[in-house]
């Protein structure tokens, strides 16, 4: 692991290695966040790969990948710890007999008080603690990678209530105390910008924007991807990707719905792009009925307009 | 690498500290914490890989996209000049920073480190990155050039050019020739300086000046100025106020949820709930006059009411001038131009009637006037002597919430002539003065805090 993160260019050529073909400024956020320990911001549209750079820096780490899946209501209970209140339950039971054999030679009630402070309180203690996500990254035996999807649909108070893992990478836990990661989590937090993330987040993280990948890129991307597609399928396909950024989409495909595409052709032994397989396979593509009624009567000039 | 680059000398820190303040004179807003962070990322990567440093810096200060292109134009300015200057500083033993520096003497040589380096030193000396406005830049590169000693060097070549000796009269001329190009790199450094720490200051003084302007008096090569601000200021209202839709009621217990829970627990009420509420999406209605009188103020009344409209769900918007129509519609389906087109097209630049407008709002929207709208009315209460229907008026403050009138004119012109503005006055919660962005904004932030929020 040393090795790899040592430098930028390690960290380009282990994350090719893994399947990710990443930018340098990806490299070199991913690089800051191992050596300044801060957790990364990852904004971009859907589907450029956001959630699949925490899943292959977990691989290229060899970290057990933990991953919290945000959604509106989501609170502490879910995201953090939950006591096991069954087993709570059995057990205040069980120090009851325990307690009234215990208890039925005090003589009166003040020293039956005192043995019952005697004995440890073990009611709110870690073994009936069930670790959420969040604890189970901070305590995690050699690290973990913690990956924190899609935070910008979680209501803002989880999001406060983040600040303090995010920061100092410990809990709070009212009945117990602060609990420490002994190994710091390597953060990602991805967001689709369905809301503005409050400033005290967002400057506790590293931000990473991932644009839309250009022509050479997205070529090594599905080559990396699609292992089996001809090169100049590969380019033609990419070509016409490209050229459908440029249009006015209401959903622009992005790199998952390129690669898709690939194997969707190789699938249907496409040896080149044809109007009528490119005509089939379009709703791979574009995720909009009234996007692919505006590209259907322009496949051949796409496919013909870059070479 | 990291050993190395904990060793880097102090004015690549002074660089960086001086990069960050380019930086936030280009609106990106740097804490001090943000800024150690800098410093931690610049050490981790060191100053010598160029791009290794953007990248390490851009991630550690950029927070949205639009701050990573900010970011980049201002990082590749300021180092453009760094690398310009270190690049020739193997010179540096000729003009050492501490000693004095002779301007003729550097010039003859044509020595160019060492005058770069006089010129970042003069620059230091003069506060030029202390340029706050583009028009300061004349003012600014003069004060460098004779903080440079360009003075007695020009006392020298007008002496030498008055001197019998061919020689002298030619060098006067060779100095003279260089001046005249250092006063041209003076120059475009203190350009240099200018874009990077003038930045947005002078937009940011012209706004602020605009927010204070009166809606009915801006000029016309204003206004795409003021579109955008006035976009601005409605997003910054919606994000204020769309923010909480649940809160919990602490306190109150929540029986069935209680007992529904202990089910897991045998019956014990183990866990215990409590009862939360939704807060209910307040609904506003907007009645807009886009009357003649007010034609001026209107453009930006319906501006920001098409702003509003895309943030805030609930929004009936009316407007008026003879008489109302519903403009929801437009609002929701055309740009912000078109909409203002077609809507000034439609009612706009008639005279007003402010009875008539009550009454076909009334007819429109009666059924969906209730306990939970506001109603905000933009206009200026001249009903031109016509029934000013102050029966609907009291009818409709009944109903909802609220009545908010925003009137461009000053409290000391109501009921003054053709205006009943007095007497609407009497049936709103709050009747005010609004001639200016700055109020606007103002007002309606109170508006919705107070009457609006539950």
């Amino acid at each position: 692991m040393e090795d790899v993160s040592a430098s930028v260019e390690g960290l380009v050529a282990g994350l090719a290695e893994v399947g990710y073909i990443a930018s340098r400024r990806i490299a070199a956020a991913l690089y800051m966040a191992l050596h300044l320990q801060k957790p990364i911001l990852v904004e971009g549209s859907a589907g450029v790969g956001k959630t699949e750079l925490a899943v292959c820096a977990a691989a290229l780490l060899g970290l057990p990948l933990i991953r919290l899946q945000c959604y509106e209501g989501l609170d502490e209970s879910k995201a953090l710890y939950e006591w096991k209140y069954g087993k709570q339950l059995l057990y205040t039971q069980v120090l009851k007999d325990h307690m009234g054999r215990g208890l039925a030679d005090a003589p009166d009630m003040e020293s039956a008080m005192a043995a019952l402070h005697g004995g440890g309180d073990l009611f709110f203690s870690e073994p009936f603690l069930e670790a959420r996500p969040l604890l189970a990254a901070l305590r995690a035996p050699g690290g973990a990678v913690l990956l924190i999807d899609e935070i910008d649909k979680s209501d803002e108070a989880f999001e406060a209530f983040l600040l303090e893992t995010l920061s100092a990478y410990q809990v709070s836990i009212p009945e117990i105390g602060v609990i420490k990661a002994t190994v710091p989590p390597v953060v990602f937090l991805t967001s689709n910008n369905v809301r503005d993330l409050g400033d005290a987040l967002k400057r506790r993280c590293l931000h990473l924007h991932i644009p839309l990948p250009d022509q050479a890129l997205e070529e090594r991307i599905v080559a990396a991807r699609v292992p089996g597609i001809e090169a100049a399928l590969r380019a033609q396909l990419v070509a016409f990707v490209q050229a459908l950024r440029g249009m006015d989409l209401r959903k622009l495909p992005s790199i998952s719905e390129t690669v898709d595409w690939a194997r969707a052709l190789i699938l249907l032994h496409a040896r080149a792009l044809e109007p009528s397989v490119v005509r089939e396979t379009l709703n791979v593509l574009l995720k909009f009925e009234a996007d692919i009624a505006a590209v259907e009567p322009r496949i051949g000039e796409l496919i013909a307009g870059r070479p | 690498m990291t050993a190395t680059a904990g060793l880097d000398p102090p004015p690549m820190q002074h660089a960086l500290e001086e990069f960050l303040r380019a930086l936030r004179a280009n609106e990106l807003a740097i804490s001090p914490a943000e800024a150690m962070d800098a410093h931690r990322a610049a050490v981790q990567v060191g100053f010598s890989d160029r791009a290794l440093l953007r990248d390490a810096l851009c991630v550690t200060l950029a927070k949205s996209a639009t701050e990573v292109t900010r970011f980049e134009n201002c990082f590749d300015t300021f180092f453009a000049r760094s690398v310009g200057s270190v690049a020739r500083a193997p010179s540096e033993g000729a003009a050492p920073s501490g000693t004095t520096f002779d301007l003729e003497a550097s010039l003859e040589a044509g020595d160019a480190a060492a005058l770069a380096e006089a010129m970042e030193t003069s620059a230091a000396r003069v506060g030029a990155s202390d340029i706050r406005l583009v028009s300061q830049r004349n003012l600014v590169t003069r004060r460098l050039l004779d903080d440079m000693g360009l003075r007695t060097l020009d006392a020298r070549i007008a002496a030498d050019r008055a001197a019998e000796d061919t020689a002298a009269r030619a060098r006067a001329e060779r100095l003279a020739q260089r001046r005249a190009e250092l006063v041209d790199e003076a120059g475009a450094f203190v350009a240099r300086q200018a874009r990077l720490f003038t930045g947005e200051s002078g937009r940011r003084m012209r706004e602020q000046i605009l927010g204070r302007q009166r809606l009915t008096a801006v000029e016309p090569e204003d206004a795409a100025a003021m579109s955008a601000l006035v976009r601005r200021m409605a997003r910054r209202l919606a994000t204020k106020y769309a923010r909480v839709q649940r809160r919990a009621r602490k306190g109150r217990l929540d029986p069935r949820r209680t007992l529904r829970r202990g089910l897991a627990h045998g019956g014990i009420p183990f866990e215990i709930m409590w009862k939360s509420r939704r807060v209910e999406k307040p609904k506003i209605t907007v009645l807009c006059d886009v009357s003649r009188s007010v034609a001026s103020a209107a453009q930006f009344l319906l501006l920001f009411l098409h702003s509003l409209n895309e943030v805030v769900e609930s929004l009936d918007a009316y407007a008026f001038s003879d008489h109302a129509v519903c403009v929801n519609d437009l609002l929701d389906d055309e740009s912000v131009d078109d909409a203002t087109a077609l809507i000034l097209d439609r009612v706009g630049f008639r005279s007003t009637d402010h009875g008539r407008a009550l009454a076909d709002l009334m007819a429109m929207s009666g059924g969906r006037l209730d306990r939970r709208t506001t109603l905000i009315i933009l206009g200026d209460g001249r009903a031109n002597h016509a029934e000013p229907r102050l029966d609907l008026m009291r009818a409709m403050s009944q109903r909802v919430r609220a009545v908010i009138w925003l009137n461009p004119e000053p409290a000391t012109y109501w009921g003054q002539g053709d205006s009943k503005m007095d007497a609407y006055a009497r049936f709103c919660t709050v009747a005010k003065t609004c001639n200016c962005l700055d109020d606007l904004e103002r007002i309606i932030a109170d508006v919705l805090r107070t009457y609006v929020k539950p």
